[in-house]
């Protein structure tokens, strides 16, 4: 074959030629291709390679990085997710109330009531269920302070025990300054303290004392205790300005009581009247079946004419009556008609007014039936005057030192600023206090104690019923128990208030029982259950007229001009708890004010000199914000205690003012009340956070009402519209069918006493927030149960209806069909639920809900400095509920029924295997409702106690008329006037 | 041509087709004057004002505005039926006009949906800002997703409201625009500047005026014109029932489709006439807006003035007629004489009583009083949109839950934020666009004396 060659080098050396050629193309070729893209691979892998890396960059910057480190070792009873609840004790501001701590992953976040305790009876207050959110106070001490600034415990206890034995050297009086302690451990340890310290004196004071009961009944009965009103087996209460259901002594307890002598439902049931003399409206006034307005200055005078009526009319007396400012013969009528089976009551701290009530009730024959002595309340036990003492002896350098436990009379004692000066000015000065507050502020120690969610302690809330609290959270600041702080400065080495409870309990309580033989054992079940009681002895102490006489003759308080009456608000009660957010923004049952006290003023008064809500007038100097308040008596104005602190933390500092500067020292005691006091208008305003500005039914059927005797006759009475609604539902669409459970409630009218307890309860167990005043004044509450209270009839001495409206659950629900992006759908059990993530917040829900209880998030409420109120800190944000959303700014939430408490218990009972149980699955709102008015359960249930509540005839649906179908029903309020 | 003595000439002034054209393109060729330039800064200032205070709702919250948790819709929700109301007239103008044969709308029709296109987008921004998540506002769309699929739900007049409120954006904006292209390609042919040139000529979208191209043209405009004619009645109807559905008093009302789009149509006739006016008064187009194109206007606000009565007293009626304490109290207690009394009352007397006056001819000639009810007319239909929306949910069912609502600065620089943006788009038609479809109006043009020379000559430029 020939062969062909094109050059020498291709004839020379073929292969290499050949690769030489392919290689020339190509590379033409490349050039050609790079010229026609304009870019090459590695353009585009560098082009690439960047972008990836920039967005990565850019993605990783997006959220922070949470967290959770899982535990290597896992203590015994936590498994991340399920809540473990511990029995503890709440007594704070001289209320007592047995309780669970509900602790999810290792942080308490809820307080539920304790089922098995006789007093509070599972039960709660707002003030109780608020005091979760004190233990995650910014306002706490972090460590122990020395004039203001950190120290050490060391340094503390060398000086302040060196300091000790000084003045004890040198004979000089020490006084340990508590509030009631109603701790027996606590008790014999500040008897070992005053054992090795002689000098120090203990001395209890209470900002609102029961020094008038107490005294009375030294007189009376021989023992200074408050006796166990039984509130429940009375048929005739008269409460003389006693706040019973509110905030007088056991309020909790109580309201039990005086619901459950009150509930109608079957045939049968009885109810007991109520007849209530106050000033102002109270909690419990509002409640009234007869309320009678009066001035502080007559309740002495009118008990005193019913005094003289009673023995009249019993045959003991014959002298006539002295006259009355009000008529009481109504009263005096009632009571001699159920001797033994009523109860007179007075709120007054004045010892005469409480020797005529306890003459009256012993006339009723009410000693031993409605008011027992097995029992005595402890939760009272300072006597006013001994604190006068202490000052006199501040004043005359008697006493050389001070400590502080739980009291702050620079605050809440008229003369404040004077105790001020003279703590500051004693040698030595502890304060035990928790978190800042005026006094602390004035003593040079600090000395910070635990929270009693962090504490072990013990009660004795009454005779022979003990209870217990335990820590649920390892101490969040350098705190060290008051128990062992004291004993360490009595010369203990490692003072353990743990083992010396315990030791106490076992070697002294454990006797008072037969169950255990076993004293741990005892304490053991008891530390489970958290109360113990021992079985009641009966000693009925003899009542004796001492004094009695004398309190009839002595001269009744002269009236001249205007009567100011200080009141404890039903949120604040003393002022103690100021910085809680919680409780600053539940608004005041009657006046649905929040974040501020104000004057209530009588309405013909306002009317006549152009006052108005917002207006402002002075009462002997200092500045007051109106509200006209019906029912309040004539030439009487009403305040609360319990605002105008000045160092209690960021959210109480200067919210309100301080009435307690108008509280006196009458006879050794304090008085609440001053007459010819001194009010002027003015041309100013001032701004309040009113939650509710309409006050009448506009005559809706909204709540219905019937009185005690025409229920008698006919249960239905007040709900005859029901039938007439009733028969027009009428629709085109089939109804929705629930196969499963079908989940409702029950609100009873006649219960509720509209305490507010159910708002907070809700507001921790479903993480809503706090908006503050501007924001609770532009009507965007967040509380997802609010009560409704409305006036009827006269204006000067109204009826008052409380009715909690939370979401209804309508299965014919106006807001689920409206939402443009089905954020709001109807669950398969009846609930109408809300889809947060899918919320774009277009609020045409809250427009279309009839009951307005839909809320939207107006602002980022939660890591927002605008709103520094708890979900500002990581502190405060302890306790939100892992089980419930926080809410982001621009999405619309509500009642959800507590779903999230609804799917623990079918998850329980499904791993159980077995059927839910009915009561099982409790709202956190009925779950610690005090007045049981709440009833939750599934209407698929034939047995349920809700299934029964539907159809009793009190029962009816909110705008029934408007077909929403409702899974909220509402029971008649039922009144027992005189007919 | 023809001469017909039933119709009388539409434009006055004896004017030839090129002279039509010059003078209505004479604004643009024209010097821009001081005026306008006053006029913009002022709209400017406004529309930037409003962005400030879109800036504060979007960045802290729709807690900055005066609304609450009783009455939740406030002014967003009452300018926002407002604008879409006064968007109504445009289409309305074209099509029903275009019905009912009407050749005089040829001069009014432009600017008619010129300003349709500006307030539906002022309008739309009003549902979108009110929303408390408007970052999330994609969730309203019915899109393909993996949640589910998680769709929107088809019951809720608000995903109607979009998808009407949008459809109607479209259409109206292409009826408008399609229509423009023919005289834009008259600016390009006599436009000197060669930026004028490319830019009208793009817009124009190459357009040479042959009879294929004006056989596409009638096409289009017939279709999109048959679309917009329904869209015209759906669109306020729709808006109404996001009040009707609702079980509120005052709201839940089987008369709100029609009384909507009656009284979306009076206010949009209203901003017509204030319109028109100022385009007479700053550019002495009194030969193709002539007092008898006022005066029709006039005359159809009386009818409808006439029938927004009626649907106010069936109302009041309907309410009494109702026995229903919430429908009765709503109406007697708190709309009539109630806290509320002035606005109701306002809106009555603007919206039936005033423009009663259209009656007499002394009042319908006189521009200057024309102009002023025509303000008035508007005014009154933003107290009726306040009228609806507030009164009803600050007095709802349960006294309890009732609460006063007064609007924020926020609120009320986002509706002078819409004004000034209304303002600067309406400037920028008087300064860019044919104020009058000039095509169109020589399809009316009526000449004395058919001049075939002239016809030739200048028929078209």
């Amino acid at each position: 074959m020939t062969k062909y060659w094109r050059s020498l080098d291709e004839l020379n050396n073929p292969v290499e030629f050949k690769q030489n050629e392919i290689k020339l193309e190509l590379d033409a070729k490349r050039a050609v291709m790079k010229k026609a893209s304009g870019s090459s691979r590695r353009d585009f892998l560098k082009t690439f390679g960047f972008s990836v890396a920039a967005a990565a960059v850019v993605a990783s910057c997006k959220r922070p990085v949470d967290k959770a480190i899982p535990y290597l070792v896992k203590p015994e009873e936590v498994t991340p997710g399920m809540a473990n609840y511990y029995a503890s004790s709440y007594f704070e501001a001289n209320e007592y109330c047995s309780v669970l701590v509900k602790v999810r992953d290792g942080r308490p976040i809820k307080i539920e009531g304790n089922d098995l305790s006789s007093v509070s009876q599972k039960g709660t207050s707002a003030r109780v269920q608020a005091s979760v959110l004190d233990l995650y106070d910014d306002a706490r001490f972090k460590t122990p302070l020395k004039r203001g600034e950190a120290t050490n415990w060391e340094e503390i206890d060398s000086y302040i025990t060196k300091k000790l034995e000084q003045l004890n050297n040198d004979q000089k009086k020490v006084v340990l300054l508590t509030s009631s302690i109603i701790s027996p451990t606590t008790k014999k340890v500040i008897a070992s303290f005053q054992e090795k310290y002689p000098n120090v004196e203990w001395v209890k004071y209470d900002a609102v004392s029961a020094s008038g009961i107490l005294e009375a009944n030294q007189q009376s009965f021989g023992t200074a205790l408050i006796p166990d009103y039984r509130f429940e087996r009375a048929k005739v209460i008269a409460s003389f300005g006693a706040d019973f259901l509110g905030t007088w002594l056991s309020s909790t307890e109580y309201t039990k009581g005086y619901a459950a002598g009150r509930r109608v439902l079957d045939k049968g049931d009885e109810m007991s009247r109520h007849y209530q003399f106050e000033s102002g409206m109270t909690l419990t006034g509002s409640n009234a079946d007869v309320r009678v307005p009066i001035k502080p200055s007559e309740e002495k005078t009118i008990l005193t004419a019913l005094y003289y009526q009673l023995m009249q009319a019993k045959g003991f007396m014959t002298i006539a009556a002295p006259d009355s400012p009000v008529d009481v013969k109504g009263l005096a009528e009632d009571l001699l008609a159920n001797e033994g089976k009523s109860l007179v009551v007075s709120g007054s701290n004045d010892v005469n007014t409480q020797l005529i009530v306890n003459a009256i009730n012993n006339l009723l024959g009410n000693y031993g039936s409605t008011i027992l002595f097995d029992r005595p309340l402890n939760t009272h036990q300072a006597i006013d005057a001994d604190f006068e003492k202490v000052i006199s002896g501040l004043k005359n350098k008697e006493i050389a030192g001070v400590l502080c436990w739980g009291v702050n009379p620079v605050y809440n004692h008229p003369n404040g600023e004077e105790i001020k000066a003279l703590i500051s000015g004693a040698e030595l000065s502890v304060s035990f206090s928790d978190r800042k507050d005026e006094t602390t502020a004035a003593c040079h120690w600090v000395c910070p104690a635990p929270h009693y969610l962090e504490a072990w302690n013990d009660a004795k809330p009454k005779k022979g019923v003990f209870s217990l609290s335990q820590p649920t959270i390892s101490k969040l600041f350098d705190s060290r128990q008051v128990q062992e702080t004291l004993l360490k400065w009595a010369g203990e080495e490692q003072p353990n208030y743990y083992e010396i409870l315990k030791a106490n309990w076992e070697e002294n309580f454990s006797g008072l029982q037969s169950k255990y033989s076993d004293s741990r054992l005892f304490w053991n079940d008891t530390l489970q259950k958290g109360v113990f009681e021992a079985e009641p002895t009966a000693e009925v102490p003899v009542y004796s007229e001492n004094g009695l006489e004398n309190a009839l003759q002595l001269g009744n308080s002269e009236s001249q001009g205007w009567e100011i009456v200080l009141y404890q608000s039903v949120a604040l009660k003393d002022g103690s708890s100021a910085n809680n957010p919680w409780l600053q923004e539940l608004p005041d049952p009657i006046a649905k004010i929040s974040w501020d006290n104000f004057a209530a003023v009588p309405v013909k008064w306002a009317e006549e000199n152009g006052v108005q809500n917002e207006s402002v007038i002075t009462i002997n100097g200092i500045e007051m914000p109106v509200f006209v308040q019906p029912g309040q008596a004539p030439d009487t104005i009403s305040v609360a205690l319990g605002y105008g602190r000045e160092t209690a933390g960021k959210v109480g500092d200067g919210i309100g003012k301080n009435m307690y500067a108008l509280a006196s020292i009458k006879n050794n005691a304090k008085q609440l009340w001053l007459s010819g006091a001194d009010v002027k208008t003015t041309d100013k305003t001032y701004e309040l956070a009113l939650s509710q500005t309409h006050h009448s039914m506009e005559g809706r059927p909204i709540v219905r009402e019937t009185n005690f005797d025409k229920w008698q006759l006919d249960p239905a009475s007040g709900n005859e519209i029901r039938k007439e609604h009733l028969e027009h539902h009428v629709s085109l669409y089939p109804e929705q069918e629930f196969k499963g459970h079908h989940w409702a409630m029950a609100v009873d009218l006649g219960s509720c006493v509209g305490c507010g307890n159910c708002s907070i309860s809700c507001q921790a167990e479903n993480n809503v927030q706090v908006i503050g005043k501007e924001q609770v004044r532009n009507r965007r509450i967040m509380h997802w149960i609010r009560v409704d209270r409305y006036f009827s009839n006269d204006a000067e001495n109204p009826d008052v209806y409380h009715q909690p409206v939370m979401c209804q659950h309508c299965d014919n629900a106006p807001c689920e069909n409206v939402c443009p992006v089905s954020a709001t759908p109807h669950s398969e059990e009846g609930l109408n639920q809300m889809a947060y993530n899918r919320c774009v917040g277009t609020k045409y829900c809250v427009n279309n809900c009839p009951y307005k209880v839909r809320r939207f998030n107006w602002f980022q409420y939660v890591q927002n400095p605008e709103f520094d109120y708890a979900s500002n800190s990581d502190l405060g944000r302890m306790v939100l509920n892992p089980d419930v959303t926080v809410r982001s700014r621009g999405v619309v939430e509500k009642c959800s029924f507590c779903v999230q408490r609804i799917q623990e218990k079918k998850a329980e009972a499904k791993v159980a295997g077995r059927m839910l149980e009915d009561g099982e699955v409790q709202p956190a709102c009925v779950q610690s409702c005090p007045a049981n008015a709440l009833v939750f359960g599934d209407l698929n249930d034939e047995n349920s106690k809700i299934n029964k509540l539907f159809k009793n005839e009190r029962n009816y649906h909110l705008l029934e008329e408007l077909h929403t179908l409702p899974s909220v029903g509402y029971l008649t309020k039922v009144r027992n006037k005189k007919a | 041509m023809f001469n017909s003595a039933v119709r009388g000439k539409l434009i006055d002034g004896d004017k030839s087709f090129s002279q039509i054209s010059k003078e209505i393109l004479a604004p643009i060729h024209a010097k821009t004057p001081l005026w306008w330039y006053a006029a913009m800064l002022v709209s400017l200032g406004m529309f930037g004002f409003g962005l400030y205070c879109k800036y504060i709702t979007i960045s802290t919250g729709i807690g900055t505005w005066g609304v609450n948790n009783s009455v939740a819709w406030g002014w967003a929700i009452i300018n926002f039926v407002w604008w879409i109301g006064i968007g109504h007239a445009g289409t309305a103008f074209s099509i029903f006009l275009l019905i009912l044969r009407q050749k005089w709308r040829t001069a009014i029709n432009r600017a008619a949906e010129a300003m349709t296109v500006v307030a539906v987008f002022c309008a739309s921004l009003f549902p979108l800002l009110h929303m408390g998540r408007p970052w999330l506002f994609f969730f309203i769309f019915p899109y393909p997703n993996t949640r589910g699929p998680l769709w929107v739900n088809f019951n809720s007049p608000l995903f109607w409201d979009f998808v009407a409120i949008s459809a109607y954006l479209l259409i109206s904006a292409s009826f408008w625009y399609f229509g423009m292209v023919p005289d834009f390609a008259t600016i390009r042919d006599t436009a000197k500047s060669k930026i004028k040139k490319a830019v009208y000529g793009f817009f124009a979208f190459g357009w040479t005026g042959s009879s294929r191209e004006w056989l596409r043209f009638e096409g289009l405009s017939f279709v999109l014109g048959g679309i917009a004619a329904v869209l015209v009645v759906s669109v306020h109807s729709i808006v109404s029932t996001d009040f009707a559905v609702s079980v509120q008093a005052g709201w839940h009302t089987t008369i709100f489709p029609p009384y909507f789009v009656i009284g979306a149509i009076f206010s949009g006739f209203a901003m017509v006439l204030t319109l028109v006016i100022t385009m007479r008064g700053l550019y002495n187009m009194n030969d193709f807006i002539t007092d008898r194109h006022v005066d029709a206007v006039c005359r159809i606000l009386i009818f409808i003035s006439l029938i927004m009565g009626t649907a106010y007293m069936t109302e009041i009626f309907i309410a009494w007629y109702s026995a229903s304490e919430y429908e009765t109290y709503m109406f007697f207690k708190n709309r009539l004489f109630g806290d509320y009394a002035f606005q109701f009352w306002a809106m009555f007397t603007a919206n039936a009583v005033i423009p009663q006056l259209f009656w007499f001819k002394g009042v319908r000639k006189r521009m200057w009083i024309v102009f002023i009810i025509s303000i008035i007319i508007n005014i009154g239909m933003w107290f009726e949109r306040f009228n609806i929306v507030v009164t009803t949910l600050s007095r709802d069912y349960l006294p309890a839950a009732w609460a006063n609502y007064s609007p924020t600065y926020v609120e009320v620089g986002f509706f002078i934020g819409t004004l000034g943006m209304f303002l600067a788009g309406v400037l920028l038609f008087f300064r860019y666009i044919p104020m009058i479809a000039i095509s169109e109006l020589k399809s009316v043009a009526k000449f004395d004396k058919p001049n075939n020379g002239q016809l030739k000559a200048k028929s078209h430029e």
